[in-house]
């Protein structure tokens, strides 16, 4: 009995585990021992053990125009750490922004919550590349086109949704009746908030922080669009070493190290704050 | 006489009309009220009576739509929850799922400011009070429903409120853990001398624990009273239908002679009952009395007793119940204590021709 229902379960999980191997780790492996390999002047993938992407990505270069035999170069370092900024400051803005709002639709009568939920989830329909478009005009009649400012907008508008939708859901979970008893207990308003709404919450900012932070890292378009040529994150290094320069091997070192920072800001993040579940009853 | 801790003065509470817009209906029908200092008070009635409204608006959740709400004296007016001396025990508990029972328990002093030096010991005595030393560094979700009970319970009691309410705090409860708590709740209340007002539609809850008792219903406040008095001397009908079980025998005044009125049945015979209200000769009324002030005999001549016939009979240890139809049709049921020594065999059986009375005292007049 017991042992056909394991058997059962594995089978069950069977084609999920076929898609993760086959769509996420094995392309994973590829681009790991691509990042080691080398490009010949053909555009070739020689598969060798080299660490010369890396070192070239960190800024250290050989050939240096002034004779010396190493000098530094912080163009790729540079990239890395606007996208680490750029991510971080999307982040932080989503929910400053999200988060007043996220309450507002929480606390709403239901009838008008569903219709404010679906207002915010309407820009959503429309392709993105599309909605990032219109935003050209905008920003060209503000003068902030081509503007870190500009890249920054873009961002928060295009990933506010995922931070409000799991702080609402989170806020909304909050029974009211905890308000009434904070009331009861000589909490005022303010008091309030910041001892029983925020902590209870928290997991909802952090499900958003995931939700937010992770793609913002690794993303192209806007910054293509709206930042200009000027304004460079590692998705776009990524896209150009992969279409432009026809470098395979420098691409996947780039994105490496993109998943390794996503990774070690991630582990620091959830070790602080978990996952975004149950938060509240550790 | 006693100080008067919290009053009701002519309180309505109106919401809006859910399917018709734009009307209005009285949760809560201008009702006065005054609770004691120190009194255990309950405030009984069936479901959507308006008892959790009464409450809300003492506690300052609701605000009266006319009328006020005086605590010590003092008209509440507008005064917002966290500055009314009253604390609630909420029938969800509602524990602040995110802090220990120490912290949830110590949430009231630490918005008043109580230092923590004198928090600590204050805390412990509390959960001492309620039977829950060591539970401090737990999560409300590791508690049972019972200790989570406790715990709301010492959340409130531990700023001392001058009043506490308690919207049905046991009806989460299993029966045997429930009628432990009513116990125990009611010697804390003595221990402690704080009023409580408490909400609960299950009358035996009421009648157990309480000194006085205010029955409501469809926001009205029908009568208030002590156990006995809301047992032994119901004003209308559904305070005699709502506590305990009741006969009601319908007929029309006949005449009156001091508080002893006498009823003229549909059958043509004639009951006599007591009243205290003001009645008139032909007047509609219902008499009613309590099935084990009711009694069988084999034959009597005696006045309030009549024929009737033993319809069903019902053995259930410590007494045995009759239905009896008397004549005009009106079904009645007698409740005899089997305390006879020996074995109890039924005083008549069923189909049998009995005689059916009762005192002339245990019998009241109600006026619908
Ligand atoms: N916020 C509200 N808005 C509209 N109607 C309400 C509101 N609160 C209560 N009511 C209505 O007022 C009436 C009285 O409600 P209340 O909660 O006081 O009843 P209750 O006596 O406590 O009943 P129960 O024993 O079921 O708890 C009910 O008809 C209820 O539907
Ligand atoms: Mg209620």
């Amino acid at each position: 009995m017991r042992e056909s229902k394991s058997v059962q379960g594995t089978l069950l999980a069977t084609p999920a585990m076929l898609w993760m191997i086959g769509l996420l780790i094995v392309p994973l492996i590829l681009i790991v021992v691509t990042s080691f390999g080398q490009r010949d002047p053909d555009g070739n993938v020689i598969y060798t053990f080299s660490l010369h992407n890396y070192i070239r990505l960190a800024g250290i270069k050989t050939n240096c125009g002034d004779g010396a035999a190493v000098c530094f170069d912080s163009l790729y370092l540079r990239i890395l750490v606007r996208s680490v900024g750029l991510a971080l400051a999307t982040t932080l803005l989503t929910i400053v922004l999200g988060y007043p709002l996220a309450y507002y639709v929480a606390r709403a009568p239901a009838r008008r919550r569903n219709m404010l939920l679906f207002l915010i989830l309407i820009p959503l329909w429309t392709n993105f590349v599309i909605r990032v478009y219109a935003w050209i005009r905008i920003l060209r009649a503000f003068d902030l086109l081509y503007t870190p400012q500009a890249v920054l907008v873009g961002m928060v508008y295009e990933f506010i949704p995922f931070m409000i939708l799991p702080m609402y859901t989170s806020l909304e979970k909050i029974d009211p009746s905890l308000y009434e008893a904070a009331a009861d207990l000589g909490a005022n308003s303010l008091r309030t908030f910041l001892k029983v709404t925020l902590p209870l919450s928290l997991p909802g900012v952090v499900a958003g922080t995931l939700l937010v932070f992770v793609p913002v890292m690794g993303t192209f378009v806007v910054s293509d669009i709206l930042g200009g040529k000027q304004f460079e994150l590692v998705g776009n290094l990524i896209q150009g070493q992969f279409l432009d320069a026809r470098d395979p091997t420098f691409g996947s070192a780039a994105s490496v190290i993109l998943m390794g920072m996503t990774l070690i800001v991630m582990i620091i993040y959830t070790r602080k704050f978990g996952f975004g579940e149950e938060v509240a009853i550790t | 006489m006693a100080a008067i801790a919290v009053e009701l003065r002519d309180v309505v509470k109106e919401f809006a009309e859910p399917e018709k817009k734009g009307e209005a209906f009285a949760a809560v029908n201008h009702v006065n009220l005054q609770i004691n200092d120190g009194e255990f008070f309950s405030l009984l009635g069936p479901s959507g009576c308006g008892k959790t409204t009464s409450l809300r608006m003492i506690a300052g959740f609701e605000l009266p739509t006319s009328g006020e709400v005086f605590i010590h004296g003092k008209a509440m007016g507008k005064t917002p929850p966290y500055q009314r001396p009253v604390n609630t025990v909420f029938q969800s508990y509602a524990l602040f799922p995110h802090l220990t029972i120490f912290d949830n328990v110590a949430f009231g002093l630490q918005m008043k400011g109580v230092s923590q030096l004198e928090i600590k010991p204050r805390v412990q005595e509390a959960l001492a009070m309620v039977r829950l030393p060591g539970y401090e560094k737990r999560k409300p979700k590791q508690l049972s429903g019972g200790q989570q009970q406790r715990v709301a319970l010492a959340r409130a009691l531990v700023n001392r409120p001058e009043v506490l309410l308690l919207d049905e705090p046991l009806g989460a409860l299993d029966l045997k853990l429930r009628k432990e708590m009513q116990l125990e709740l009611k010697t804390l209340q003595r221990e402690v001398g704080i009023t409580f007002i408490y909400v609960t539609h299950d009358q035996e809850e009421a009648l157990t624990m309480s000194d006085r008792i205010a029955v409501m219903n469809r926001g009205k406040l029908l009568q208030v009273g002590d156990s006995s008095g809301i047992y032994e001397s119901p004003n209308c009908r559904f305070v005699a239908d709502f506590i305990g079980d009741t006969n009601f025998i319908t007929g029309k005044v006949h005449s009156r002679h001091g508080d002893t009125v006498s009823v003229e049945l549909t059958s043509g015979v004639w009951v006599e009952a007591k009243s205290d209200q003001a009645l008139n000769t032909g007047q509609s009324v219902t008499v009613a009395v309590r099935p084990e002030k009711m009694h069988i005999r084999s034959g009597t001549r005696l006045p309030n007793w009549f024929e009737g016939r033993v319809t069903n009979i019902v053995y259930i240890g410590t007494d045995t119940h009759y239905s009896v139809r008397l004549p005009g049709d009106q079904l009645v049921r007698v409740r005899e204590q089997n305390d006879m020594p020996g074995y109890s065999r039924p005083l008549a059986n069923e189909g049998d021709s009995v005689w059916v009375g009762f005192a002339v005292e245990s019998a009241r007049v109600l006026v619908e």
